[in-house]
C-alpha cells in the first residue's frame, strides 16, 4: 500500500515535468500546443544522437536546451505568431499539422525502433533507495521529482521576480498596451516559446531514461501532459503539480482495479473534473450547501 | 437629389443551378458505378463518400461551430464498433449501420451535455481524451481482442457484387442525406444563429442567440454524419482493427481536407475531400512521408491561405455555389436615368 502511495507520487513528478512547458505555453500566450508531445520526442531523439556521440548525458541536455530554446524562437517567428493573429483556431490546427510533420519525419529519420536513454547513464535507470520497511524506491523517480520542483520553482521566480517575467506577463495580458510601453512583444512571446520548449528537453530526459520511446510517442505524452493542466486548473505552475498528482493516483488506482486500467483510470478522471467544471453543477452544488447549511 | 433603389432578394442564381446540376450529375455517375466499374470502383467511390462526408461534418464543427475537435474518432470508430457488436448479436448488417449511426447521433448529444462547456484547446483535447477512453474500452470487449480486431462476417450472407453496390448506393443516400440537412439548417433561423457565431460570439450572444444551442445542433449533426462514415468504413473494408479506426490519422485528414479546401464553406469542403481523394490515391502508397506532405501543405494553407481554394475561387464567381445566405441585387434607378 505505502509502495503503492509512493510510487504514484514519484510518477506525478514525471507529469509534472512532462506538463510544465504545455502549461507555461498556455498560461503566458494562450496557446495549446499540440506538438508539445512530438517537440519532446524531438528533444529524446537529440539527446540519443549525442549519447551515442559519446557526450554525457548532462552534457547533452544543456546543448539540447539551447538547440531547442533557439527552434522554439525560430518556430515562434515562423509559425506561431502568424497563427496567433488569425483568431483562436489557427494555432491549434497549426500546432496540430506540426505535430503530424514531426512524427513521420522522426519515423522517416529514426525508423520505427523503441529507444532508450538508460545505456548513458550506467546503473541509475535501476539503482534505488532503501526505505524503512523493506520499501524500495527507484533512484531515477526521485531525482525526477526533485527535477520538477526544481523547475516549477524556477519558472515561478522567472515570472514574479524578474523583469522578464514582468515583461512576459504584461505581452501575454494585453499585448496591445505591453508594447506602447516599449515592451518587444514578439522577441518576448518568441523567448517564452523557447523557455517552454527547453523545459521540454528535461522532460524528453525523464521520458527517455523511464521507458523506451518511439517516433509516434508523442501523442501520448501530450495527452498525460494535457490531462495534467486540466485537472490542476490554470493559474500558478504548483496547480500543475497538484494535477499531476492527482492524475498518476488515478492512473495508479485504476490499475490496481484491472490491468488495463491505468489510463481508463486517467481519462475518467480528466472528464469526472470537466463534469465537476460545468456551471450547471457547481450551481447545484452550491445551492445544496446553502440548503444543507440552514437545516 | 433622390435616389431611388430597386433591391430584388435571392437565393442563388446560375452558379446555384450550375452547382447543382453538376452534384446531381456526379451523384448518378456514382450511383451507376456498380455497372459501370465493378467491385474495385464501388469500393473506391464508397472511399470518396466517407472523405467528404469527414470532411463537410469536421468543417461544419469547425468553420460553423468554432469547435476544432481532434477526437471525432471517436464516432467514427463508435460506429464502426457498434455496428459489428449488432451484426455479431444477429442483426442484419445494413441494419446494424443504420442503427450505429442513430447511436452516433445520441453518443454525440450525451457528449454535447458536458463537453460544449470547454472552448478551444480545452474543447480540441478533451474529445481526443474521450475518443481513447472509448478506443480503450473497446479493446476490452472479448469479441475485438485488442489491437487484433475483428471482421463483419454477417456480410458474406450477400454476394460480394449485391453488397459492394448496396454499401455504395447506402453510402450516397446517407451522403446526400447529411449534405441536405446541413443546407437546410444553414438555410434556417438556426443557419443565421451559426453565421453570427462564427463571426462573433459574444457580440452574437449579446443580441439573444443562444449559443450552446446553436452549437449543440451543429455537434449532433457532425457526430452523426462522422458515425456514418465509420460505419460505411466498416461496410466498405468489412475488418475492424480499433487502431485503424480510433488513429489520429483520420484528423490528419480532416484537417488537411478543410483547411485545403476552405473552412466555413461547405463547397470547400467538397473540394477538399475530392482533392485528397486524388492525393490519396497518387501517392498513398508513399506512407509517412505522405502524411508528412499532407501535415505540412495544411499547416501551410492555415498560415499563408486561411480561407483556402475555395476562398479563392469563391468570392470570383457570380454568386454561391450552394446557396446558403441571400444575394441582393441593387439596380440603381438614378444612376440609370444619369447613364
Amino acid at each position: 500500500m505505502m509502495g503503492l502511495v509512493i510510487s504514484a507520487a514519484l510518477l506525478g513528478g514525471y507529469y509534472a515535468i512532462l506538463a510544465t512547458g504545455l502549461a507555461f505555453m498556455y498560461s503566458v500566450m494562450n496557446i495549446i500546443n499540440l506538438a508539445h508531445g512530438a517537440l519532446i520526442v524531438l528533444a529524446a531523439y537529440g539527446l540519443y544522437v549525442l549519447g551515442t556521440q559519446g557526450i554525457a548525458l548532462p552534457v547533452g541536455i544543456v546543448v539540447m536546451s539551447v538547440a531547442m530554446f533557439a527552434f522554439g524562437m525560430l518556430l515562434h517567428k515562423t509559425v506561431l505568431s502568424r497563427a496567433s493573429g488569425g483568431g483562436e483556431l489557427l494555432p491549434l490546427l497549426a500546432t496540430f499539422g506540426i505535430a503530424i510533420i514531426l512524427d513521420n519525419l522522426m519515423f522517416q529519420t529514426f525508423g520505427a525502433d523503441n529507444l532508450s536513454l538508460a545505456p548513458f547513464v550506467g546503473d541509475l535507470s535501476w539503482a534505488s533507495f532503501e526505505l524503512p520497511g523493506d520499501i524500495f524506491v527507484g533512484q531515477l523517480s526521485v531525482y525526477i521529482l526533485v527535477a520538477a520542483l526544481i523547475i516549477i520553482a524556477l519558472i515561478e521566480t522567472l515570472m514574479r521576480r524578474t523583469d522578464l517575467g514582468r515583461r512576459i506577463q504584461a505581452t501575454s495580458q494585453d499585448r496591445a498596451t505591453a508594447s506602447l510601453l516599449g515592451i518587444n512583444t514578439g522577441r518576448t512571446a518568441a523567448i517564452a516559446t523557447g523557455i517552454a520548449l527547453a523545459t521540454g528537453v528535461f522532460a524528453a530526459t525523464a521520458m527517455g531514461l523511464r521507458s523506451a520511446w518511439g517516433p509516434y510517442s508523442g501523442s501520448a505524452q501530450l495527452l498525460f501532459a494535457f490531462e495534467a493542466v486540466v485537472i490542476g486548473g490554470i493559474g500558478s505552475m504548483w496547480r500543475v503539480l497538484i494535477g499531476a498528482m492527482i492524475l498518476a493516483f488515478a492512473q495508479s488506482i485504476g490499475a490496481a482495479i484491472h490491468p488495463q486500467g491505468f489510463l481508463i483510470g486517467g481519462h475518467l478522471t480528466f472528464l469526472i473534473v470537466v463534469f465537476y467544471r460545468l456551471p450547471t453543477w457547481r450551481n447545484a452544488i452550491a445551492k445544496f450547501r446553502q440548503a444543507r447549511v440552514q437545516a | 437629389m433622390m435616389t431611388q433603389s430597386l433591391i430584388t432578394v435571392t437565393r442563388g442564381g446560375a452558379t446555384a443551378q450550375i452547382t447543382l446540376a453538376l452534384l446531381a450529375v456526379a451523384a448518378l455517375v456514382l450511383a451507376g458505378l456498380p455497372w459501370l466499374s465493378g467491385i474495385g470502383g464501388s469500393g473506391r467511390a464508397v472511399a470518396l463518400l466517407v472523405y467528404i462526408l469527414l470532411a463537410v461534418m469536421w468543417n461544419a464543427l469547425a468553420g460553423f461551430a468554432g469547435l476544432v475537435s481532434i477526437g471525432q474518432t471517436l464516432f467514427f470508430g463508435v460506429a464502426a464498433y457498434i455496428t459489428i457488436r449488432l451484426a455479431d448479436a444477429g442483426v442484419d448488417p445494413y441494419v446494424a449501420i443504420l442503427l450505429a449511426i442513430a447511436a452516433g447521433a445520441l453518443l454525440g448529444w450525451i457528449t454535447s451535455l458536458f463537453m460544449l462547456s470547454l472552448s478551444g484547446g480545452e474543447f480540441a483535447i478533451g474529445m481526443w481524451v474521450l475518443s481513447s477512453l472509448a478506443h480503450l474500452c473497446v479493446n476490452l470487449d472479448p469479441l475485438i481482442q485488442g489491437e487484433t480486431g475483428t471482421s463483419l462476417i454477417a456480410l458474406n450472407a450477400y454476394a460480394l457484387e449485391t453488397r459492394s453496390a448496396w454499401t455504395l448506393w447506402l453510402a450516397l443516400a446517407v451522403t446526400v442525406a447529411v449534405l441536405a440537412a446541413l443546407v437546410v439548417l444553414l438555410r434556417s433561423r438556426t443557419g443565421a444563429a451559426i453565421t453570427a457565431i462564427r463571426d462573433d460570439e459574444i457580440g452574437s450572444r449579446s443580441i439573444g442567440v443562444d449559443v450552446i444551442r446553436t452549437k449543440r445542433i451543429v455537434f449532433v449533426l457532425a457526430a452523426t454524419g462522422t458515425a456514418a462514415a465509420g460505419a460505411l468504413w466498416l461496410a466498405s473494408n468489412t475488418t475492424f482493427q480499433p487502431r485503424a479506426y480510433f488513429g489520429v490519422q483520420w484528423t490528419a485528414y480532416m484537417l488537411f481536407m478543410v483547411l485545403v479546401g476552405g473552412l466555413g464553406r461547405i463547397e470547400g469542403a467538397l473540394i477538399g475531400a475530392l482533392l485528397f481523394f486524388v492525393i490519396e490515391t497518387l501517392f498513398g502508397a508513399f506512407g509517412a512521408w505522405y502524411l508528412v506532405g499532407l501535415g505540412a501543405v495544411a499547416v501551410g494553407f492555415a498560415l499563408f491561405l486561411p480561407n483556402g481554394i475555395w476562398g479563392w475561387i469563391g468570392p470570383r464567381l457570380p454568386g454561391e455555389a450552394i446557396p446558403t445566405g441571400y444575394l441582393i441585387t441593387e439596380i440603381n434607378k438614378t444612376s440609370r436615368e444619369e447613364n
